[in-house]
């Protein structure tokens, strides 16, 4: 188990979907991104046309938006992602996702890899800069600009 | 809120139940608490859509369960694979794919499940009663076990609806619960022709997907259909455009005695008017070519073709006869087949291009000869996805019209 942080004025606190530590460039999206038809998952990058993020890439991110979107075959897109290490080192939303929720699930069961995905108020939070993901004394997501 | 897990479901976590039905457990628990329900329910039956090769992970996660000793514990009927494992050879892909592609179906064998390969299991023997609690994949099996015969079930996909089959349980939520089965949004039909066409279900079905959302579309003023394959139609056209899992057509589905009963007592949040026009412009989306245009292949059922839709098929191919070497390509479940053979109903079809295929489907594997030009269906599904899955041009018309169509070499439709 990742150790537990203390917890300080500035941080933001959330429910994990699925608990785990990360850290990364934040990727903020007001729009949700569905990853299956949305993500290629050998390389990471965003495919869908009708969304502003089209041509950039979630590897390594942490994936910022308000919910996820679209087809329950977005579970085996974020798995294979997860598994080829071309997934967001975690992802942020608003509102809880029951289709990440299972694909996080099974590629930690599967590859033993946790890709925190955590519910928390994305309101502020800016494209470009790092973004930490912790694990409170209580099992409390912390979320904390770095 | 949070789940609450009875003794067994605590034991099947524990695994005293085996890795296989723990690992199912937790993540049926996880996706439960996701949800927000309170509870797991019973089921009796489950339909897995995860014999389609889509990746390692897949694989992995089936190859998993094997290991650990696992076995579906409700019978379960499994979606189309990749493959047409009655007719070796129909489908053409790379070595490097088709290894793992075999294997994924094999492999949902292992654990118990049974050899359906169809996206009708209603079809089949394992077909649910009205008012059973199931765990089904796959959007139009979905919305005709909850429309069509009354079941209940919510849209379940990717790994859960295996993981419910696992453990015999699914989230008591959703559509699962009388109360969320009630009408939310009204379709009023507001058309002169009373004739219950294949296409105006299709229409229809296209329109509600489009307008309901994530609401339950009540539609009134529906003709009687001529049969549950008109509504399989309409069903799979409204899960195609939008999410609908269920609906209601006033008079004529099991929950829709009266408005009010399908309503439960409560009124529309929205009536939506839908007219002739409507339909006529929600088919004409589907056709990318005009009348006229060379046809290099006819592909129907999808949903598979039932029994009744080929007893309609035979008599039109005897009639018109296509004699110009087109394909027609029917998809259709194994036990369809099996009875067909039996019944010596396809004898001397291929002479009219008939190509049956089995446990798969024309729009999700390389089956066609060629993809260069024109393939008429009657399905509103594979005419919306085709062209993205496979890069086909599609014209969409009454089956009738595609047989025509092939026996003359290009597209016709229309009264003649």
């Amino acid at each position: 188990m990742t150790r537990r942080i203390e917890t300080g004025a500035a941080d933001r606190l959330g429910t994990f979907q699925l608990t785990g530590a990360a850290e990364g460039q934040a990727l903020v999206f007001s729009q949700p991104l569905s990853f299956w038809g949305g993500i290629d998952a050998e390389t990471g990058d965003i495919t869908d046309h009708s969304h502003p993020g089209l041509g950039q890439n979630v590897a390594g991110k942490i994936l910022v938006m308000p919910s996820g979107r679209g087809s329950s075959s977005s579970s085996s897109v974020l798995a294979e992602a997860i598994r080829r290490g071309t997934a967001p080192a975690g992802i942020l939303l608003e509102r809880p996702d029951p289709i990440l929720a299972v694909g996080a699930i099974v590629a930690e069961f599967l590859y033993d890899i946790r890709m925190p995905l955590v519910v928390c108020d994305i309101s502020g939070i800016g494209s470009g800069g790092r973004i930490f993901i912790g694990i409170g004394a209580d099992g409390a997501a912390v979320v904390r600009k770095v | 809120m949070t789940l609450e897990l009875d003794a067994r479901d605590q034991s099947m976590l524990g695994g005293e139940h085996g890795p296989s039905a723990a690992a199912a457990m937790k993540i049926l628990a996880a996706f439960s608490n996701a949800i927000g329900a309170n509870s797991l329910l019973d089921i009796t039956g489950a339909h897995i859509d995860g014999c389609l090769y889509h990746g390692k992970a897949g694989l992995d996660f089936v190859e998993r369960l094997v290991e650990g000793g696992g076995r579906v514990q409700v019978p379960t009927t499994l979606n189309v694979g990749s493959f047409d494992l009655i007719h070796p050879g129909m489908v053409k892909m790379p070595a490097a794919e088709e290894a793992p592609a075999r294997r994924l179906m094999q492999a949902h064998l292992e654990l118990g499940c049974q050899a359906t390969f169809t996206c009708a299991p209603y079809q089949t023997r394992f077909r649910p009663k009205f008012g059973q609690q199931i765990a089904w994949g796959e959007s139009n099996a979905i919305v005709f076990a909850n429309s069509v015969i009354g079941a209940r079930t919510n849209r379940y996909g990717d790994f859960i609806d295996l993981c419910c089959a696992m453990t015999g349980r699914a989230p008591a939520w959703g559509l699962h619960l009388s109360e969320n089965r009630r009408g939310r949004v009204l379709f009023e039909l507001d058309i002169a022709e009373l004739e219950p066409t294949d296409s105006l279900f299709v229409g229809v079905g296209l329109i509600i997907g489009q307008a309901s959302g994530d609401r339950v579309p009540v539609i009134a003023g529906l003709p009687r259909p001529r049969d549950e394959d008109q509504l399989k139609a309409l069903g799979a056209a409204a899960a195609t455009t939008g999410a609908v899992a269920l609906f209601h057509a006033v008079g004529i589905t099991p929950e829709a005695g009266t408005g009010d009963e399908a309503f439960q007592g409560m009124v529309p949040e929205e009536i939506v008017r839908v007219s002739r026009a409507d339909i006529n412009h929600a088919l004409a989306r589907l056709s990318m070519v005009p009348d006229g245009a060379p046809l290099r292949a006819v592909s129907l059922g999808t949903p598979h073709f039932s029994h009744e839709e080929w007893m309609r098929l035979l008599p039109l191919l005897r009639e018109a006869a296509p004699g110009k070497g087109i394909p027609i390509y029917v998809n259709t479940g194994r036990a369809t087949l099996t009875r067909l053979q039996e019944e010596g109903a396809l004898d001397g079809m291929e002479a009219f291009g008939l190509i049956p295929v089995a446990d798969t489907c024309t729009y999700v594997t390389s089956i066609l000869e060629r993809l260069d030009g024109v393939v008429m269906t009657n399905s509103g599904k594979w005419a919306h996805y085709a062209p993205g899955n496979i890069g086909v041009t599609v014209a969409f018309a009454e089956m009738r019209d595609c047989i025509r169509s092939a026996a003359v070499g290009h597209v016709v439709r229309g009264v003649s």
